[in-house]
């Protein structure tokens, strides 16, 4: 992943081997980045070609509405909120990596009610180990994790959950669903031991139905079969598996990890309604993105990852992406 | 993804390549495959003997079966089904033959150690690749010897071992599963059978409630992995550990748990050959491969416990059957063991199966075998 910094340096570049008579060809689903540099712009949907169209013709919106099929909205609309009381409270926090070096390092953060808390960084500065300590399945070296008061630092993956953090997972083939399970049976990964999908120890496969047809209905999931095997799914609808599931447990902390990773203008617009329902209902969000454009449209405050630490926190409304971007590349750290 | 039907299908045309493949085998070696076949077809259903020491022969294989198939639906390969077949069977004759009890009773007792044994040998297994992430290939094929050896030590030990003999003692009649037993040799018995020519044929052979037993287990697996919330958890973890986790389940322990079950299983086959039909625990020099069968029997079942019944006993019958040829033709039993390895081998690639249908059917390759996933 690219800062944003890095991703207009490449765009220099591309422009000076056109100008230099070189013919580029830039395959992206980043509407922004054509604009920059594209002179033609040729649009595929479904592995089917749609349109080829001069670039400097079109807006950014039409081009969205071409990849897409319908016109798509890019503006997140939210309506200002006051944010409430402190509901996640990170502290000092210090957690390894798979090679046991520190990659969280003394990170502290604090996640209040009815606001969407923006965690921006590159890749690799320790969102990922921080997410998985957040949600149990990593170890905490040091620190604490606080939930509504309650210490729940090292608490297994159900402990949490149960405390009222629920996450959308960074990789949701490998950690978000069972592809072998159907759709239904994913929808009840987290509460398969709860009533009533299940008592005594014995599933109940008509209210499991029960559930997923009607989540299926309400989040849009295609097709709506609910016996399809959740591999057999496109990745969008992959997505809306998870979110319908982590989002009707209505939890008091979501935790959005890369939650339109690979979808489509139209998905993603879709996610990010999502994520502002639950902060308008006064719920925390936490929302992990390597995607700067997405943290600055859909938070209310940006927080900055860089090295393990968070360098600073600034408000969304008027935060600029220079000044974001320097702090991801560690700039505004030691001074670069 | 191959749908249940189509994987039905294959099943059964394997079977009939591994037929056709067998035939071939005996034509080269210079027997007459029709007539081998009618042997074997015969040596199946000739009788009512033959058909019931049919049943008897494919029940272990049945339950080591579906010990596999359970392993293999909750993401681990057993392939040590048949050391927690020895020890399931050590421990049945050892209750079998130590412990007072009334009849019934013993027997169950009896096949209860077997299995609670049988299942923390299968325990162990789980327990190292859950602590340590060892891998249950190497630690169950490690433990099939150990299991052997371990028999063997224990069948030698004084009070235990039947003099003059490479064997164990016997286990009390209390304990046996054998149906109808003592009458079958009482003088009432003997004179109602002399008149009962089916009946008399039929519990010729040691016909015991091993065969029930499996059935029953057979529909106890399929419910527990279909309708449970330990058979959700365990299929969660092995088809993806990672999601399991992340859902809160706990992965190490549900490792455990289905190693422990699929021990369990197979110390029952164990137990079930004991207290039905051997009696004893016999000093052996290799495995007797009731455990590497259920793989193969899991595989030929597509891992469904329910289709384990069928599975076995094809398996079972094959076997059977085939050690009929040589006394009769002198073909050897080494064809069955080719025959079975075919079906095996056709099984275990659907995609063959599918290009060999699409063939024959004249259609599109790259559409059915895209399909196959």
């Amino acid at each position: 992943m690219l800062t944003p910094q890095e991703i207009d340096e490449l765009m220099e570049i591309i422009r000076s081997l056109t100008s230099q008579g070189k013919t580029v060809i830039i395959i992206t689903h980043k509407l922004k980045e054509i604009k920059q540099v594209a002179d033609y712009c040729t649009i595929i949907r479904r592995g089917k070609k749609i349109d080829t169209v001069k670039v400097e013709d079109v807006s950014e919106e039409q081009l969205a509405s071409m990849m897409v099929g319908r016109n798509v909205s890019f503006k997140v609309d939210k309506t200002d909120r006051e944010p409430g009381e402190v509901v996640l409270e990170i502290d000092n926090l210090y957690v390894k990596d798979n090679r046991g070096l520190d990659a969280v390092k003394g990170l502290s953060l604090k996640l209040r009610k009815g606001e969407v808390l923006g965690l921006a960084g590159v890749d690799g500065n320790g969102q990922k180990e921080l997410l998985e300590a957040l949600t149990g399945l990593r170890k905490v070296e040091s620190g604490k994790i606080i939930m509504n008061g309650q210490d729940i630092t090292n608490l297994s993956p159900r402990e949490i959950i149960d405390s009222g953090i629920n996450n959308i997972p960074e990789d949701r083939q490998k950690r978000g669903l069972v592809l072998d399970f159907t759709v239904a049976e994913n929808m009840i990964l987290e509460n398969y031991h709860k009533k009533p999908f299940s008592s005594g120890g014995r599933l109940n496969h008509k209210a499991i139905n029960d559930f997923a047809t009607e989540l299926v209905e309400k989040f849009d999931v295609r097709p709506r079969n609910i016996k399809q095997f959740a591999g057999a799914l496109s990745g969008g609808n992959q997505q809306k598996v998870i979110l319908a599931r982590e989002i009707t447990n209505n939890p008091e902390v979501l935790i959005a990890a890369q939650p339109t990773r690979g979808l489509d203008v139209g998905a993603i617009e879709y996610v990010h309604k999502y994520l502002i329902e639950q902060r308008d209902k006064g719920k925390a969000v936490l929302l992990i993105s390597f995607e700067l454009d997405e943290v600055m449209d859909v938070s209310d405050r940006i927080a900055v990852i860089y090295d393990g630490k968070i360098v600073d926190i600034l408000d969304a409304k008027t935060a600029d992406e220079k000044t974001i971007g320097l702090l991801m590349a560690g700039g505004g750290v030691d001074g670069e | 993804m191959v749908n249940k039907r189509n994987k039905i299908v294959v099943t059964f045309i394997s079977i009939l390549f591994g037929l056709i493949v067998g035939a071939l085998a005996l034509a080269i070696a210079g027997f007459n495959p029709i007539e081998a076949y009618k042997i074997m077809f015969e040596g199946i259903f000739g009788s009512p003997k033959y058909i019931s020491w049919t049943i008897v022969r494919s029940t272990p294989l049945i339950l080591t079966g579906i010990s596999v198939a359970f392993a293999f639906k909750t993401g681990l390969f057993n392939i040590g089904a048949e050391g927690q077949y020895i020890i399931g069977s050590l421990v049945a004759t050892l209750v079998g033959y130590f412990v007072k009890l009334p009849v019934g009773i013993h027997a169950i007792v009896a096949m209860l150690a077997g299995c609670l044994a049988a299942a923390i040998w299968g325990g162990i297994a789980g327990l190292l690749k859950a602590k340590f992430g060892i891998n249950e290939v190497i630690t169950t094929i490690m433990l099939n010897w150990t299991a052997l050896y371990f028999s063997n030590y224990v069948v030698f030990w004084e009070p235990f071992k039947r003099p003059n003999r490479d064997a164990s003692q016997q286990i009390l009649d209390t304990a046996s599963i054998e149906i109808l037993r003592n009458w079958k040799t009482s003088d009432a018995g003997r004179e109602f059978l002399r008149n009962h020519e089916f009946l008399k044929n039929f519990l010729n052979p040691p016909v015991n409630f091993g065969f029930i037993i499996a059935i029953l287990v057979a529909i106890l697996i399929w419910y527990i992995l279909k309708n449970t919330t330990l058979g959700y958890q365990l299929k969660a973890v092995g088809f993806n550990k990672d999601a399991a986790e992340y859902g809160g389940i706990n992965v190490k322990r549900n490792m455990v748990i289905s190693m422990m079950i699929a021990g369990a299983i197979a110390g029952l086959a164990g137990a079930t050959q004991v207290l039905g039909v051997s009696r004893e625990t016999a000093i052996l020099s290799a495995a007797e491969g009731y455990g590497f069968d259920g793989m193969a029997v899991a595989l030929i079942a597509n891992s469904n416990p329910i289709a384990c019944i069928a599975a076995g006993l094809l398996f079972g019958g094959l076997k059977y059957a085939g050690s009929k040829l040589q006394p009769l033709i002198g073909a050897p039993l080494e064809v069955i063991n080719i025959t079975i390895g075919v079906i095996v081998f056709f099984i275990a690639m659907p995609k063959l199966i599918d290009i060999l249908l699409s063939v024959i059917n004249g259609k599109k390759r790259g559409a059915k075998v895209e399909d196959t996933k």
